[in-house]
């Protein structure tokens, strides 16, 4: 069993409060949910939906097809209906699109005002598609409780009952055991910040980047957070980096556009070695683009963003998951290595719910690498085998200061234009980016381990092609799949392995200039036989990757 | 080292009024008693922002413009250094222009000494913000086109809660303006007029000692509107001291966990604290 619902109508229709309480109903109810929301940069009006799938099986993506649309107004009726099953069903308060005896109608309004509260209309639907789905009653009333306070409670409970009277079961979920999470890839990075410690988070509001300032704002109090809204993304990277050269863990994100701004700190970072994290949560550019959508078309800026070079680490995340566990080691290797850790999700990550097993915390190791017992004149640059210097606290050490410098330096870090220190500069930071690959994490391998067929994607597509690549392995495909997360330094070792007997390599990005391509082709020398990119603001769905890739194979 | 402020040779003009400023910075610092390790000097670039090279404290020297963020990151994680920002006219009111004026609305406890002389010293003679409308200048040959900025109106207007001005010629005085604004708990603005005894043949040593001026005795710096007038006063006559001064709410103390915890930086992490956040997931 696999089923998936759009729940769509304008900006300010509640459809954010209806899709939280559905998606953890269904969660209560043992199953998996993945939801991903298209949403207009408008606040009143246009179009918005959220799709939820929930099944069984582990799901990562969404489908083409729905069974389910419940249609807050009559444009989501024209924009979804040929999406709906032909087993599947529409459903509308009965004074929407009237005339269609396509759709079911129910008394959504008409219980609303007889309960007299109108916002509760959404609820009393709420009730009807749980029913439908044979969701207990109980379950939904608990998650009603938990989201409202009291009085609101109250009516919403009756709402749902008077629901619950309306639909039918028709395909009732086998009630499981949930031990799972229902959370977002901003929750998962925010979440994964703060368990590293972060102390430090600053920055300015960009869609679709802003969950995370908001998640760790909400949490700041009470985990000793500072948490800044700066006055611009210049400001932020520059402040994060105050902020750790005085010792706390550091962090800032935007998207696109406030990375641009960010560029000139994120060379600073470069030649003070001074750790940070920053993520980009990806939207379509140029320039504003499509603010409250995705693609992955950053990727090529944020391997070379900045004057001069340094070595830099970009980890794309692939799920929520990974994006909890990642940002956690993007600290310990930034402060590793005194260099900046780029990580970089999109909106469809960013803003898609999915369940994950909870998150070990247990096994989280913090390492600093940070010296105390220093004494005298302390070198911020000394020049050693590893190229990484010794790192220690201003201000804790009596009689020892510490000097950072975005000039060229020695090793004090006192301006120099000595050429030969400048060599010696150059060679000492680049040799920690000759370390920091033996750190890089191979790609995940999804399927044959010598495939005719290799599928090459990274970051937040890992969903929508796992799923295709497990179908067609189900078909007998010989097919293989690797997702890229760790992308700089590249990792070539499973790429070169695979592609060895592979007569096809297909390259799977929301990007239109096949960006991990050319970066294959740079670095491993491979080029792709396919390309099967999507750029139009929209997520792939899981059935689109696999069409596309069964109809190049 | 380090437990006295040492000096390295600088590579500044001979006569420029910078060498005043770091005599002046330092006898500020020792005469408080404050240690070069409970020091941070931080700048952007420019002549001026090579300060904490010459001195021997910690020193965060980054980018153009751009010193007042790292100085408020730093201060915001260390609550026990002393944060001082030392940059010149161009750095701080051009480049970083958008840095300082919110920068004072936070009132974090920094004090900001501004180099001002009237140019941009170190990529030869070009205008600044506060170059005066008409001069000529190796860029500007027939003449400043725009209106000079005023530091300390601005300061004041955006709620600056010290607001002083001080000239690199008068050391003593200078080493007093110092004091005062790194013991003043929040921001506080020194604007240091100084000769460029390359660049700028206006505004020279003698230029600035003909016009300044202390502050009288009697002269009321808790007073805004008086303060204002003397932020305006700046031709045949500019005064110099503090002009305002009264006290604010610094940003630290608007966080409690600070305000009444530990210095951010001496915060145990503990990643198991954080997984009862896990709970409104679930
Ligand atoms: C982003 C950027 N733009 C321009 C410069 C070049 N630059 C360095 S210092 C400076 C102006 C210096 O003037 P000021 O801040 O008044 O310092 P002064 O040398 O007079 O002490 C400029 C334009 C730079 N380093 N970085
Ligand atoms: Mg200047």
């Amino acid at each position: 069993m696999d089923y998936s619902l759009i729940v769509g109508g304008e900006a300010g229709q509640g459809m954010d409060t209806f899709a939280s309480l559905f998606e953890k109903a269904i969660k209560r109810c043992g199953y998996n949910v993945y939801a991903y929301s298209d949403y207009m940069s408008r606040i009143r009006g246009g179009h918005n939906f959220f799709n939820i799938r929930f099944s069984k099986d582990n799901i990562l993506a969404i489908k083409d097809r729905i069974d389910i649309l419940f249609a807050l107004n009559e444009e989501s009726v024209g924009i979804h209906k040929e999406k709906v099953k032909e087993t599947g069903i529409i459903i509308a308060d009965e004074k929407v699109a009237k005339e269609d005896n396509s759709i079911t109608h129910l008394k959504l309004s008409e219980i609303a005002s007889s309960l007299k509260n109108k916002r509760v209309e959404n609820t009393v639907g709420l009730g009807a598609i749980l029913n439908y789905f044979g969701v207990p009653i109980h379950i939904a009333s608990q998650v009603i409780r938990e989201e409202f306070k009291e009085e609101i409670a109250e009516v919403n409970l009756r709402a749902l009952e008077e629901g619950y009277k309306l639909l039918d079961t028709r395909y009732p979920l086998q009630i499981r055991e949930d031990d799972k999470i229902l959370i977002n890839g901003n929750e998962a990075v925010a979440l994964g910040a703060i368990a590293a410690g972060c102390k430090f988070y600053c920055g300015y509001p960009m869609t679709p980047s802003t969950g995370v300032l908001n998640y760790i704002a909400r949490y700041a109090n009470e985990f000793n957070i500072v948490v800044d809204q700066v006055e611009d993304e210049v400001a932020a990277l520059n402040m994060a980096l105050g902020a750790s050269y005085a010792g706390v863990r550091a962090m800032t994100g935007s998207s696109g556009g406030g990375f641009a701004l960010m560029v000139e700190a994120l060379s600073l970072a470069g030649i003070i070695e001074v750790p940070v994290v920053l993520i980009n949560v990806q939207r379509p550019g140029p320039a504003t683009g499509f603010p409250t959508r995705t693609e992955q078309a950053d990727l090529r800026f944020m391997i070379h963003a900045g004057h001069g070079e340094f070595p830099r680490m970009v980890i794309a995340l692939r799920d929520t998951e990974d994006a909890f566990y990642q940002t956690v080691r993007a600290f310990n290797i930034a402060e590793k290595y005194h260099i900046p850790v780029l990580l970089m999700s999109d909106q469809h990550l960013a803003d898609g719910v999915t369940t994950k097993k909870p998150f070990n915390f247990k096994d989280i190791k913090i390492e600093r690498h940070i010296e105390s017992n220093i004494k005298g004149e302390f070198k911020t640059y000394e020049l050693t085998e590893s190229g990484i210097s010794p790192r220690i606290i201003p201000g804790k050490i009596e009689g020892t200061t510490v000097l950072v410098d975005s000039d060229e330096h020695d090793e004090y870090g006192h301006i120099t234009e000595s050429a030969e220190i400048r060599t010696k500069m150059v060679d000492k930071r680049l040799r920690k980016f000759e370390l920091l690959k033996e750190e890089v994490q191979e790609p995940w391998h999804i399927g044959d381990q010598e495939p005719e067929n290799l599928v090459v994607c990274w970051g937040s597509t890992y969903g929508a092609v796992k799923e295709a690549v497990e179908k067609l392995l189900n078909e007998g495909v010989s097919i293989a799949a690797l997702v890229f997360g760790d992308i700089w330094p590249f990792p070539t070792n499973k790429l070169l392995n695979l592609s060895r007997k592979a007569k096809k390599i297909i390259d799977v990005e929301q990007n239109a200039m096949a960006q991990l391509d050319s970066l294959i082709r740079e670095v491993a020398l491979l080029k792709s036989d396919h390309k099967i990119l999507k750029y139009d603001g929209r997520p792939f769905t899981t059935d689109e990757v696999y069409r596309r890739i069964k109809e190049v194979i | 080292m380090a437990d006295r402020y040492e000096l390295h040779e600088p590579s500044w003009c001979p006569g420029c009024g910078n060498y005043m400023i770091r005599t002046a910075l330092k006898m500020a610092l020792e005469e408080l008693n404050i240690k070069p390790h409970e020091v941070v000097i931080v700048s952007g670039i420019g002549q001026a922002a090579k300060m904490p090279h010459y001195i021997s404290v910690n020193g965060f020297n980054g980018l153009h413009g751009r010193a007042i963020p790292p100085a408020i990151g730093i201060k915001m994680a260390n609550k026990d250094l002393h944060v001082i920002v030392e940059s010149g006219d161009g750095d701080t009111y051009g480049e970083g222009g958008n840095h300082f004026i919110h920068g004072i609305r936070r009132n974090i406890d920094i004090a900001h000494f501004v180099h001002n002389n009237q140019i941009y010293g170190l990529t030869k003679g070009q205008a600044s913000p506060t170059t005066a409308m008409g001069q000529i200048t190796t860029l500007q040959f027939d003449g400043v086109k725009v209106e000079p900025l005023n530091p300390l109106a601005l300061a004041l207007t955006m709620g600056a809660g010290f607001v002083a001005r001080g000239f690199s010629g008068d050391i003593p005085h200078l080493v007093g303006l110092m004091k005062e604004a790194i013991k003043y708990k929040g921001y506080a603005l020194v604007d240091i007029l100084q000769p460029c005894v390359v660049w700028n043949r206006v505004n020279t040593f003698s230029w600035y000692k003909n016009r300044v001026y202390h502050l009288p005795e009697s002269y009321d710096y808790t007073n805004k509107e008086e303060a204002m007038k003397k932020a305006l006063e700046f031709g045949d006559r500019i005064p110099i001291g503090i002009l305002y001064k009264v006290e604010k709410e610094t940003y630290l103390d608007r966080f409690d966990f600070i305000k009444e915890g530990p210095p951010l930086v001496d915060v145990e992490l503990n990643p198991l604290d954080a997984e009862r956040l896990m709970e409104e997931f679930r």
